[in-house]
């Protein structure tokens, strides 16, 4: 029973984990490295990258201010309204990307609550990069928060409190004692946003409007390329973004290890 | 240093944590907030530090209101509970760290931290942990190590929070001694919190009780263990043994026992006796009393003795003459104490 078990699981760790990994990298390489070379000549594959790097560049880090700073909020006051606060927090995660792009859509489009006044002043949100940074920053909001909040809440006020008693201003205490504390959770939420921010695709896709070489991100790329017959050009994007995913795995493991290591349980 | 408290009053929702609290201290004094959990001293201690806001009241300290003036301002050193060690530094870092966040102007050299560190440590027997972090030593060196960093501010008032709660018996006795001999040695102005009524006669100078959020009595150990101002403060003090009783003209009946007490100022009414068991006296009988059984106990006899049903311990000294079991006896109980019925409540522990 146990090993039927055991195979069980071997096999599909095989048929859906491995084998769809597998089939990216040689797809990739049918064609030797020249056609990835190839791939990587097109202009508009650099400015997909190049976009997916900005759009992170930007998102990142303040998901990681914004998360840190309503983690401090949830994880050391009780107020009216904390519990909604943190569904709230949560609302991306249980919402369909579809719906997350569309919001902004509806928002900032032409027709959308905003649009005339937008257009009047110039200012394009959606079909351009704004859009894009807004739509993939709802979506990879609660992964610092979600981490940092019940790391904060088990780890307690007391140390801040001591620094306060100590004579440490608000700002003292910040940065020496909150983030010492956190900066280990924090590190793992940041990755888990990044690797969010980089690979999603349904959000960013409703508002991109997918202009080739302008508002197209890795993702879309790949969706792009595949849809033109392109097997090897959208398989090598494809790759890039698998071996982030790889890269992102391999440090959150490590960090996981390292969390373990200072003996607090973290997750 | 002196501190004063006017009227203190604070509550959290419905409940009063703080209930019209008074209090007077003067430089050099170790007091000890003692009183069962729930009853408000931690509050008292962080309202002291600047933690928490009172709803009412004044706050003094060396004549300086502290209403306003935010925890970082006030010089108090705070030595919490679990301690509260900031687990990513160094032992050394932790001490320093009250010296380290000064404005530059009055911030001592890095050299002169140093030095203090270590005089520091080295005060609190623990000059070769600098390097350690707070996850690798011992519960009691972590209480030596909030203490000195306590220290290393030079606080003009020194706030405890149940400073050996979380220690064993035996560290816990030792550091007793030590803590009292650093406050002496140290020129210290010193508040305790605990709920251990032995911890606080054995170390304070004066002891504040509290119940409910309100101070019940405040006097030096010896009186107060010898004139509780209430049933509450006797019953929490010490063994205690309790009898129900009436009293009329000025006088208390016991049930079962033919001579009635003198009730000092209680009122007429129902109310209860308390007295401490080496207080009860034993005389010869026959008598109303009978003894169940007699036990040793250390120095004294432990001697269960019966009343009219209800059943009790008397300490004897061994010296003392004791009854021997099945015997019946005379008890002598003019030494309790007399309180109306109404102030009494059990003390939660």
């Amino acid at each position: 029973m146990r090993a039927a078990l055991t195979a069980l699981t071997a096999i599909l760790l095989v048929v859906l984990l491995l084998m769809p990994l597998a089939v990216v990298f040689t797809e990739a390489l049918r064609h030797g490295l020249d056609g990835v070379l190839d791939t990587f000549a097109e202009p508009d594959a650099i400015a997909s990258i190049g976009l997916t790097l900005i759009v992170a560049a930007v998102t990142v880090p303040l998901n990681a201010v914004c998360g840190t700073a309503a983690a401090w909020c949830i994880g050391r006051f009780r107020f009216p309204g904390r519990g909604m606060l943190m569904t709230l927090i949560e609302l991306p995660l249980t919402v369909s990307p579809v719906i997350s792009g569309l919001v902004w859509v509806l928002l900032f489009g032409a027709n959308g609550w905003f649009g005339p006044i937008l257009n009047r002043a110039g200012i394009q949100i959606i079909f351009a990069v704004p859009g894009l940074i807004l739509a993939t920053t709802f979506v990879t909001f609660p992964f610092v928060a979600r981490i940092l909040i019940p790391l904060m809440e088990q780890q307690g006020v007391a140390e801040e409190e001591a620094a306060l008693t100590l004579g440490a201003t608000g700002w003292q205490t910040f940065w020496r004692v909150t983030l010492p504390n956190i900066r280990w959770g924090l590190l793992y939420g940041v990755l888990l946003c990044n690797a969010r921010a980089m690979g999603e695709f349904g959000a960013v896709s409703v508002v991109s409007g997918h202009v080739r070489g302008q508002t197209m991100t890795m993702p879309l790329q790949v969706e792009a390329l595949f849809n033109d017959y392109d097997w090897v050009g959208a398989f090598t994007i494809a790759g890039l973004l698998s071996l982030l995913a790889l890269l992102t795995l391999a440090v959150k493991a490590m960090l996981e290890w390292r969390i373990g290591e200072r003996g607090g349980p973290l997750l | 240093m002196t501190v004063e408290l006017r009227g203190l009053r604070k509550s959290f929702g419905r409940v009063a944590a703080l209930d019209d609290v008074s209090l007077t201290m003067a430089r050099g004094e170790f007091l000890a907030l003692l009183g069962p959990s729930g009853s408000g001293k931690t509050t008292l201690l962080r309202v002291l530090a600047g933690l928490e806001l009172v709803d009412s009241g004044d706050v003094t300290i060396n004549g300086r209101q502290a209403y306003g003036v935010p925890a970082r301002e006030r010089g108090v050193g705070f030595v919490f509970q679990h301690y509260a060690l900031f687990r990513h530094m160094t032992i050394a870092r932790n001490v320093a760290f009250g010296l380290e966040v000064l404005p530059r102007h009055r911030r001592p050299s890095p050299r002169d931290i140093r030095d203090r560190v270590q005089s520091l440590l080295e005060l609190m027997h623990i000059g070769d942990l600098g390097a350690r972090y707070p996850e690798q030593i011992s519960g009691g060196q972590r209480q030596r190590v909030a203490l000195a960093r306590a220290l290393a501010i030079e606080p003009s008032l020194l706030l405890l929070d149940e400073p050996f709660g979380a220690l064993d018996a035996k560290v816990r006795k030792s550091l007793r001694i030590w803590l009292r001999d650093l406050h002496d040695r140290m020129n210290l102005t010193s508040i305790f919190v605990t709920h251990d009524q032995a911890e606080a006669m054995e170390m304070a100078d004066r002891v504040a009780v509290l119940r409910a959020g309100r101070i019940e009595q405040v006097d030096v150990p010896d009186k107060l263990y010898a004139e509780p101002a209430s049933a509450f403060v006797h019953e929490f003090l010490g063994e205690s043994v309790h009898f129900d009783c009436t009293v009329n003209h000025g006088r208390a009946d016991i049930a079962g026992l033919d001579a009635p007490l003198p009730v000092g100022d209680c009122p007429p009414g129902p109310a209860i006796a308390l007295i401490r068991p080496h207080e009860i006296e034993v005389l010869p009988g026959p008598g109303p009393a009978r003894v169940d059984s007699v036990h040793a106990s250390g120095p004294l006899r432990r001697v269960r003795i019966s009343l009219a049903g209800q059943t009790f311990d008397v300490l004897r000294a061994r010296s003392q003459w004791t009854p021997a079991a099945g015997d019946t006896c005379h008890l002598d109980l003019t030494r309790a104490r007399v309180y109306p019925s109404c102030s009494f409540a059990a003390p939660i522990s």
